[in-house]
């Protein structure tokens, strides 16, 4: 019998160390092919629509004669109201246009093709500001107004001299036209406030458009989540885990809850508009029924954490609690609970990331939609959280089906805005687990 | 446990507000994805030139519009259905069966269905009858019902390049699909003179006829796209040899990246379709519950909004988005100032 060195790897052993190898090998792959994904989807998301948060806008001098805007002649706003946005449109164009001669710029264009690389939204800004300060009738207003849509890619580089040649909306004169004038400083790039705050904009102003409707619809939904499924869920896991019996009900409960947790989050919308909208007879379009739909979806997924986190807390804690006379209740609520509090908290937040993120449900009750009214938290006619708003997903789905292409560099910005909702809920719940969390 | 107290106080006060008072102070519109542009536009400009708030405008498609449409009067349900198509009898039986009997019909204006491919790619000038021999599942040959054997643009007309058939047109959830088979497939089929040789094949049962002629093919050469336009757009850009289904205002918005093909010789615009040479277009609607014309503060003013001429007229937004303005606005006005409501038929 001869004896082998350890030192002197055999066939076995090389065997088993190349399994090792390939083994890690395929781990690497599997990481570098995740890694590969996610940078390109942050590529294309962070590569189209990181210029939403800017915005083109030009320093317009608007006259505002009175024959025109104040029939009544003692600013009456009722009177002033009678002049629509199309009225004001008309000032606009022969306010641009003056801008331009005045800086000295030569070109062709008439002034309805001047006046048309200004947003359409431009009028009613001006609307709202002359409404708003009656006493400038008569006088002039000058004032920052967006550019529109296809100037504005202009300087992003979404439109080209080329594109723009073969595009029935704007003409390579004009996109000249608007380098001159950014060259003369009239027109000039800002960070865009309004994509977070201005409601949604129809199909002729993608340039207008903002996530404020959604950012709020998100928000009273995210509240609705909270309080209804927060106490529920801990009451429920503090009742599985610490006070049920166990048995064959709860046995079948614990089987229902993990298979609710794996349901298709559209069951729940269907769920939603048959309870809460025929039966309830709640708002649709509303971020209550919404709220409540995606608490419905996110109940089982915090359950469940809740209870590994009320499992986690070791049985002595409970046993010293109760050998120094407690009772079983002021055992669960002034010993396991606090323990378990960071556990519940973190699963939570994790649902709560993942009910922010949800589309499906809100399909079917009435949230897609073209929504321009922020939505007010209470009215006495709608209710709490009654009034009609969208979410920020869905905003993402609308302006991916919108026909013009700036919708496509908004929709990439909606992402990243509910990329970064996400980002930080998620940090808070890692750093909450970091700073509360106790091993035993 | 103050915070369980607070909770569920909350709880209590969010139960009570919602099941009170359930008023809607906002028009509510849902309906044809076609229309939905369209009736963005003039919610956004009617909430910024009226005291009303704006409307809340849903998609979803025609038929889902008009389902939810008939579900009943009240608060909690919409006030206006848009859509691509005319309402069906069945529809207007299930809306009576609901309550809803009193509706105001109100035809907005045209809408153009354009043939358009990748801006690189060939260029065509149709007639309906290539796109029945390119796309039906069956046609004639040498007098016998068979599988439609082209593959090719040039089989089906050697005035076409030899390029791949590839066709990329609306699904049948939506309302422009059976514009497209009755405007353009049956039109062709009945051009082509092989409704009549189908007919004379199954023995004269015209019916069934253009059923067969109407039937798309389904070996890929034509894919059913059931997203939008912007995804038919997707679908074009990664194929060269795609061609696609699109409305006429979504064409206008990516003439950079699309061209269109004429039809029977006539290029697809506005001033085509208006004059009635452009043979492929439909009217769009709208439909008012007119129980709700009293409730809904808003909804008559809205209404007529928007067919005003300011609006539906040549000049307007619409017409510049792409909507091919209706000759008789002024009885369409008219009809929504007098809340007229459809006669039954």
């Amino acid at each position: 019998m001869t004896h082998k060195s350890l030192l002197v790897a055999d066939a076995r052993t090389k065997k088993r160390n190349a399994a090792e190898r390939r083994f890690k090998a395929y781990g690497l792959t599997a990481i570098v092919v995740a890694i590969l994904a996610l940078i390109m989807l942050l590529v294309s998301v962070f590569g189209t629509g990181a210029s939403s948060f800017r915005q083109t806008y030009a320093t317009v001098t608007v006259p505002l004669p009175e024959d025109k805007l104040d029939k009544s002649g003692v600013r009456d706003i009722d009177v002033m109201k009678k002049v629509t946005t199309i009225g004001y449109t008309k000032l606009l164009n022969e306010g641009f246009e003056n801008v331009v001669i005045a800086s000295g710029i030569p070109t062709e264009l008439s002034r309805k093709d001047i006046g048309g690389m200004l947003s359409k939204e431009a009028a009613a800004t001006i609307r709202d500001h002359i409404l708003a300060n009656s006493e400038l009738v008569g006088t002039e207003a000058t004032l920052d107004l967006l550019m529109n849509g296809r100037i504005d890619g202009y300087f992003k580089g979404r439109v080209t001299m080329e594109s723009a040649a073969l595009d029935s909306n704007t003409s390579p004169e004009e996109l000249a036209l608007a380098q001159a004038l950014k060259d003369a400083g009239i027109v000039h790039t800002k960070f865009n406030w309004a994509f977070l705050t201005n409601p949604d904009a129809s199909d002729q102003r993608p340039e207008a458009a903002g996530l404020g409707v959604a950012i709020l619809g998100s928000l009273y939904m995210m509240i609705v989540v909270l309080v209804t499924s927060l106490p529920i869920a801990v009451a429920a896991s503090i009742y599985l885990e610490e006070f049920a019996p166990k048995n064959r009900w709860t046995d079948l409960i614990e089987v229902n809850i993990s298979n609710l947790a794996a349901v298709p989050s559209i069951v729940y919308g269907i769920l939603g508009l048959a309870i809460f909208i025929n039966f309830l007879e709640l708002n649709q379009s509303s971020p209550l029924v919404g709220g409540l739909v995606l608490s419905l979806m996110t109940l089982p997924r915090i359950i469940i954490p809740a209870r590994a986190a009320l499992k986690s807390v070791p049985p002595s804690i409970r046993d010293a609690a109760l050998g120094v006379g407690a009772s079983k209740m002021q055992s669960v609520f002034h010993h396991v609970l606090p323990l378990a509090a960071p556990g519940i908290l973190t699963g939570v937040i994790i649902g709560l990331g993942q009910a922010l993120g949800e589309t499906a449900p809100l399909l079917l009750i009435g949230m897609v939609a073209f929504v321009r009214e922020y939505p007010a938290a209470y009215t006495p006619d709608a209710g709490l959280f009654g009034e009609a708003s969208t979410a920020l997903p869905v905003q993402v789905y609308n302006w991916t089906q919108r026909a013009d292409p700036g919708f496509v560099e908004r929709a990439s910005g909606a992402i990243i805005t509910l990329l970064i909702f996400l980002l930080v809920m998620n940090a808070v719940a890692i750093f909450l687990r970091r700073k509360f969390e106790r091993r035993w | 446990m103050s915070i369980l107290k607070l909770t569920a106080s909350t709880l209590a006060i969010a139960a009570i507000t919602t099941t009170s008072a359930m008023a809607r102070d906002n028009v509510q519109v849902a309906g044809s994805s076609t229309v939905l542009p369209y009736a963005s536009i003039v919610a956004e400009l009617f909430g910024e030139n009226f005291d009303f708030p704006t409307p809340v405008v849903e998609s979803g498609g025609s038929s889902a519009g008009l389902k939810r449409f008939c579900e009943g009067l009240g608060d909690n349900t919409i006030d206006i259905a848009n859509a691509s198509r005319r309402i069906k009898d069945s529809e207007l039986a299930a809306c009576a069966d609901a309550g809803v009997t009193d509706i105001i019909e109100v035809r907005i204006g045209y809408d153009g269905i354009v043939f358009a491919s990748g801006i690189d790619g060939n260029h065509f000038e149709f007639t309906p009858a290539d796109w029945y021999h390119a796309l039906a599942a069956e046609v004639i040959v040498d007098g016998a019902l068979v599988t439609n054997p082209n593959t090719t643009w040039d089989q089906v007309n050697p005035a076409f390049p030899n390029q791949p058939i590839q066709a990329f047109i609306p699904g049948t959830k939506h309302g422009t699909r059976e514009v497209f088979e009755e405007k353009v497939i049956l039109a062709g089929c009945e051009e082509a003179g092989a409704l009549e040789a189908i007919a004379g094949l199954n023995g004269g049962d015209e019916k069934a006829a253009e059923g067969t002629c109407m039937a798309v093919r389904t070996d890929g050469r034509s894919v059913d796209v059931d997203g939008d336009y912007t995804e038919t757009l997707a679908r074009i850009e990664a194929d060269a040899n795609g061609i696609g289904v699109f409305g006429l205002a979504f064409y206008e918005n990516n003439t950079d990246k699309l061209q269109v093909a004429t039809m029977s010789g006539v290029v697809p615009t506005v001033e085509s379709i208006a004059a009635g040479d452009y043979p492929v277009s439909r009217p769009l609607y709208f439909y008012i519950k007119a129980a709700h014309l009293d409730v809904i503060p808003g909804l008559q003013d809205f209404a007529d909004f928007f067919v005003s001429d300011d609006v539906a007229g040549p000049d307007g937004p619409l017409a510049e988005y792409g909507l091919v303005s209706d000759p008789e606005l002024a009885d369409v006005q008219e009809t929504v100032a007098n809340a007229t409501l459809m006669s039954a038929n």
